[in-house]
């Protein structure tokens, strides 16, 4: 088949042939990959068995960068340039970040996302994590053994817009073909309940290392539906480490410590609190650069007391979420811990007392969310067999809208509405004559605008001259399935339209992700032309294997002319990627996509009738 | 300075919501799009069993390895079907929409008027919100919030007779209103009890 001349070895494989496909949870702490395998999800772990890569990335002078394992005794020895955490940077400004005195970094405030000003140069917290995508991604095909179709990244179900959007990014420039992102809490209640074959409603308590998700989901007969999701961006197990080194340094009476005693004492703290999940009490013990020791005792009990107030913050969002569900915790029939902190015994304690109920810890925290995940992608890139048909419904966490007079928010969208989900709303002119619009797009819950997330702004330019309030000015919101947001405005009366796609002023610029792809295939020697070419040789390999398939299946629904033009786009695509030009292919692949739009929405259209009449059948049938 | 100059050509606000609905078969009615009748009384399972039997053909997640003018339409058709459950799921919503497919519009300002006895209500409402912000009384808001859970139920049932029966849509308008108010009231106690609770 001319198919496969096209195709790379890794993919030369008949086209309804498995495609290789991963989960990635790129956590705060530690990072993982997963794949379905037989049908079975399964952690892919490194070379020395080693399944969580810590999420570490240091930069080194000389241009090489260390990740994971390798990076992590760096932290004592050159913080300034060893990243951990780096999750908590995404999408974010330096004004967002909490405990930027005591890390060790020297921070760039670039307007938008903040940098890292490293040895081997400025960095953002996207390429950072790209990173550690890499070594992922570089893991999962080693031990695959080929070239991966797709990857799905999970996210906290409470990162916003800009931090979802930089997360996508991260994927991009880690050479990952993102099919999906997907909320943590959503994954581990995937992987859950499929494994359990659970039913009903249940809470997942995701409490990872920097982050804090809590998820409702009614599960029922294979549609896993979330009803309400809430959280803190900011909240996880390096809060708890961060209280006990403060307690530590109170206790210890050191002098001013430097960045590398500082990391060390951080990672004493981290142990401490490991150390205490199984055991009364623990020893801190540590020597300082400084010629100081520090030798201290400390007792689960003073432990639990001095972060009571941090999980005190993880209960009222579960208060929320539950009324947002419209229900109550009698409702809810079993709680799935997620997250490395939620081994903590005062944790699990807090959201027994709660929820009335002892919360589930069947599945192992740190890998939950990755096999969900894994088990997403597989039915994402194409492998789903019949039988294991089961549906996602996901939220927006956080409500979206625009500020208007007062510098006051309109919400278009709210919170917890099911995506994907698009809201039009109509604005006028202030003033006669005014032919410019600016639009400021937020999302929060707050009243305020300068309470709220600002997520970017833009004008509508050239409405033609009206009275004031005479202008009809059409805004549009879409949120994809990923959770991400598309704006654009169109002035209704005159029919002008200005429609922009509108990118998070957090995030980065088109341009900013290309110079970066360009840098880092210089550094790694890649060919950035190949590289287009394959990506554009797969996408029309894919292109043409549905188009095929769509032709076998229903050709019949087409007219003769229809039918010729949509082959002649077939033989013209197939054609053009066996050649060498990656735009020209991906023309082909528009013209190709174009010729069939009109077959694939009657397609459509005929499998929501088939769907109707099923479920008529099935009325009767009861 | 710049702020002010920005603030005076932000938007503002002119009518309510309107949902999309790209020019697609089956966009005669949400009701349509489900197999339902369009009454306000309906079978729930019947509508949910559709919604799933729907989201199962048209969800972007059956599309993602599909071409991107498949993703396209599968986003756009999720999008309708998820808006069409969300109307008429919620009782409020489904009456609006219906009393819109009537031509009345509950949301014009001019169609705002309500009976002095419900302004006196919601005075009290209002008041006994305050007064449990006021003093931090979660207890009371709880009890705010079965109670406005009560008018709801009410409401609903005046709903169904005045759409259903009667077909008095003047009344059901009327009733719609006041749902809006009861709705409005039970999210504010929600934001204040969340408010207590952080």
């Amino acid at each position: 088949m001319a198919l496969l001349q096209i195709s790379e070895p890794g993919l030369s494989r008949p086209p309804h042939d498995h495609r290789l496909a991963v989960g990635i949870d790129l956590g705060t702490t530690n990072s993982l990959v997963a794949t379905v395998r037989n049908g079975v999800p399964v952690v892919l772990s490194d070379e020395r068995g080693r399944a969580l890569l810590p999420s570490i990335v240091n930069y080194r002078a000389d241009g090489e960068v260390a990740v994971g394992h390798v990076a992590a005794p760096a932290r004592a020895t050159d913080p300034r340039n060893t990243i951990v955490s780096v999750k908590r940077f995404m999408g974010r400004g330096l004004k967002d970040v909490a405990h930027v005195e005591t890390m060790p970094y020297d921070f760039v405030d670039a307007p938008g996302m903040v940098r890292l000003r490293t040895a081997a140069g400025v960095k953002s917290p996207v390429e950072v994590s790209a990173e550690i995508l890499r070594v992922l991604r570089a893991r999962a095909e080693a031990s695959l053994g080929g070239d991966l179709a797709g990857a799905v990244i999970t996210v906290p179900a409470y990162f916003d817009d800009a931090q979802r959007q930089a997360t996508k990014d991260a994927g991009r420039l880690a050479g990952l073909n993102v099919l999906r992102l997907l909320n943590e809490p959503t994954a581990a209640a995937v992987a859950y309940g499929l494994d359990n074959a659970a039913e009903g409603v249940y809470a997942i308590y995701d409490l990872g290392g920097g982050t804090f998700d809590i998820s409702i989901l009614r599960l029922s007969r294979g549609v896993f539906e979330v009803l309400a999701t809430s959280g803190d961006a900011s909240l996880g197990g390096d809060d708890f480490d961060q209280r006990l080194y403060c307690w530590i340094l109170d206790h210890a009476a050191t002098a001013p410590l430097d960045a590398g005693d500082s990391s060390r004492l951080l990672i004493k703290a981290r142990e401490a609190k490991e150390d205490l999940t199984q055991h009364e009490e623990t020893a801190v013990v540590a020597r300082l650069a400084s010629g100081g020791t520090i030798n201290l005792m400390l007792a689960r009990e003073e432990f639990a007391q001095m972060t009571a107030h941090l999980i005190a913050k993880t209960l009222a969002p579960c208060r929320k979420a539950l009324r947002d569900a419209h229900l109550r915790v009698e409702d809810i029939k079993g709680v799935v811990m997620v997250g490395g902190a939620t081994r903590m015994p005062h944790v699990q304690q807090a959201v027994a007392e709660f929820f009335r109920q002892e919360p589930l810890n069947n599945l192992d925290p740190d890998k939950v969310v990755a096999l969900g995940a894994a088990i997403q992608a597989d039915v994402l890139v194409g492998n789903r067999r019949a039988e294991d048909d089961w549906l996602l419904l996901d939220v927006i966490p956080l409500s979206l809208g625009l500020e208007t007079m007062g510098g006051l928010t309109e919400k278009v969208i709210p919170r917890n509405s099911t995506i994907p989900v698009a809201r039009a709303q109509e604005f006028t002119t202030f003033k006669d004559g005014q032919s410019a619009m600016s639009f400021h797009v937020v999302q929060g819950e707050r009243e305020l605008v300068s309470d709220c997330r600002s997520l970017a702004r833009f004008e509508l330019r050239g409405i033609p001259p009206m009275a004031a309030g005479a202008a009809r000015i059409r805004v549009t919101f879409q949120v994809d399935a990923d959770g991400l947001l598309a704006v654009s405005a169109r002035e209704m009366s005159t029919g002008i339209e200005a429609s922009v796609i509108v990118k998070p002023s957090y995030g980065l610029s088109d341009e900013e992700i290309a110079g970066m792809l360009r840098e880092s295939f210089e550094h790694a020697g890649e060919d950035m032309h190949r590289r287009a070419l394959r990506e554009q040789q797969v996408e029309a390999a894919r292109v043409l294997d549905a188009t095929e398939s769509a032709l076998r299946e229903d050709g019949a629904m087409l007219g003769e002319a229809e039918r010729a033009r949509i082959e002649a786009g077939v033989a013209s695509l197939r054609e053009l990627s066996r050649g060498e030009d990656h735009r020209a292919i991906k023309d082909g692949i528009e013209a190709l996509g174009a010729a069939t739009a009109a077959f694939a929405q009657e397609r459509m259209n005929r499998s929501i009738r088939s769907a109707l009449a099923g479920h008529r059948l099935d009325e009767i049938e009861l | 300075m710049n702020r002010g100059m920005d603030s005076g050509s932000h938007p503002a606000p002119k009518t309510g919501f309107f949902p999309l609905s790209p020019e697609m078969e089956f966009g005669k009615d949400y009701f349509a799009l489900f197999g339902l009748a369009p009454r306000f009384r309906i079978d729930e399972a019947a509508l949910e069993r559709a919604f799933r039997a729907l989201q199962a053909e048209v969800h972007p997640d059956r599309y993602a390895h599909r071409p991107q003018t498949e993703q396209r339409l599968s986003m756009q058709w999720a999008t309708r079907v998820n808006e069409a459950y969300r109307t008429l799921r919620a009782p409020l919503a489904r009456a609006r929409y219906l009393l819109g497919l009537r031509g009345i519009d509950i949301d014009h300002p001019a169609a705002a008027a309500v009976s002095a006895d419900f302004l006196a209500e919601q005075m009290e409402w209002r008041e006994a919100l305050a007064e449990a912000r006021g003093e931090s009384d979660l207890a009371a808001l709880d009890a705010l919030r079965e109670r406005l859970d009560g008018e709801a139920r009410t409401l609903t049932g005046e709903l169904a007779r005045a759409l259903d029966e009667a077909e008095d849509w003047n009344a059901a308008a009327d009733a719609a209103r006041r749902l809006m108010f009861i709705e409005k009231l039970e999210h504010d106690v929600g934001e204040a009890a969340a408010v207590l609770e952080s």
